[in-house]
C-alpha cells in the first residue's frame, strides 16, 4: 500500500517536472509546477514529515506559486511560448552526464539506514531543534533578517523611479 | 522490492536533473525561475530522505529543509523583482536579452 502510494506520487511528481520544462504555454508551466509542488508535499507524507507538508502547501503551493502566476500574468502578453535555447542538446547531455553519476553514486553508496521509527509528531521536535538548548536559534534570526533584507530589495527595485 | 532511501534518492536525482535541464536551456527567465524551484524541491526531498531513514530520531534534516524554503521564498521575492525591472525597461522576458552586465 506504502510503495503504491510512492509510486503514484513519484510518477505525478516525475511528470508535472518535465511538463513545466515542455509546456509550450508558460501559464500551463506554472499550473503543471504546481502540481509538482503538491506531489512533493505529498512525499514529505510518506516520508513522516507532516510539519514540513503543511509548510510545503503554505509556501510553496500558497506563496511562490502565486508570484510566479503573477509574473506570468504580467509579462505574457509580449512572450506567448516557452522555447527551447540553442544549447539544448548540450544541456541535454550535461544532464544525463550529471545523472549518470549521480544514481550511480546513489545506487553504488551503503547507506547506515537506521532500523528506528520515526519520531510522530515533528512539530515538537522541529520546535525544540529550532529554538531549544543547542538549537538553531542563530540560524532563525539570520533567516528573518534574510527575508526583510529580500523584501526590503524587492520593494527597492519595484518602485518606480 | 520495498521502496527505501534509494528510491528516494532518486527521484530526487531526477527531478533536479529535469530542473537543470530548464535552467540551461529554457529562454524564458520565469521558466528559469520555476526551474530553479525544481532544483530546490528536489534536494528538500533528498534532505527529508536522508532525515527519515538514518537519523529518524533527530529529524535534523527536516530542520535544514525548512531553511531551504526560506531562502527558496527570499529568492523567488528578489528574482521576480528583478525580472519585472528588467522587463519595464526592455520589455523582454528573454534570457538573451539580459546582457545588461555583458561586456
Amino acid at each position: 500500500m506504502f510503495d503504491i502510494i510512492f509510486w503514484i506520487l513519484a510518477l505525478t511528481a516525475l511528470v508535472a517536472a518535465l511538463g513545466v520544462v515542455a509546456l509550450r504555454d508558460v501559464f500551463r508551466a506554472a499550473l503543471s509546477m504546481i502540481l509538482l509542488f503538491l506531489a512533493v508535499a505529498g512525499i514529505y507524507v510518506t516520508l513522516y514529515a507532516d510539519f514540513l507538508a503543511v509548510v510545503q502547501v503554505l509556501i510553496y503551493v500558497g506563496a511562490i506559486s502565486v508570484l510566479i502566476v503573477i509574473a506570468v500574468m504580467l509579462t505574457q502578453e509580449v512572450w506567448r511560448g516557452n522555447p527551447p535555447g540553442k544549447f539544448r542538446f548540450l544541456a541535454f547531455l550535461v544532464v544525463v552526464a550529471f545523472l549518470l553519476v549521480l544514481s550511480w553514486g546513489m545506487v553504488g553508496t551503503k547507506w547506515l539506514a537506521s532500523d528506528e521509527m520515526p519520531k510522530q509528531p515533528t512539530v515538537a521536535g522541529i520546535g525544540a531543534g529550532l529554538f531549544g538548548e543547542g538549537g538553531h536559534l542563530l540560524a532563525v534570526e539570520i533567516a528573518g533578517i534574510l527575508l526583510v533584507a529580500a523584501i526590503i530589495g524587492a520593494i527597492a527595485l519595484m518602485r518606480e523611479k | 522490492m520495498t521502496v527505501g532511501l534509494v528510491h528516494y534518492l532518486v527521484l530526487s536525482g531526477i527531478l533536479f536533473g529535469v530542473g537543470l535541464y530548464g535552467v540551461l536551456a529554457k529562454r524564458n527567465v520565469i521558466v528559469i525561475l520555476m526551474c530553479v524551484e525544481i532544483m530546490l524541491n528536489a534536494s528538500n526531498i533528498a534532505l527529508v530522505a536522508f532525515s527519515r531513514y538514518v537519523v529518524p530520531a533527530l529529524l535534523t534534516g527536516q530542520i535544514f529543509a525548512l531553511f531551504v524554503i526560506v531562502v527558496a521564498a527570499a529568492e523567488v521575492a528578489v528574482g521576480v523583482a528583478i525580472v519585472f525591472t528588467i522587463y519595464r525597461k526592455r520589455h523582454s522576458v528573454d534570457i538573451n536579452d539580459f546582457d545588461l552586465m555583458k561586456w
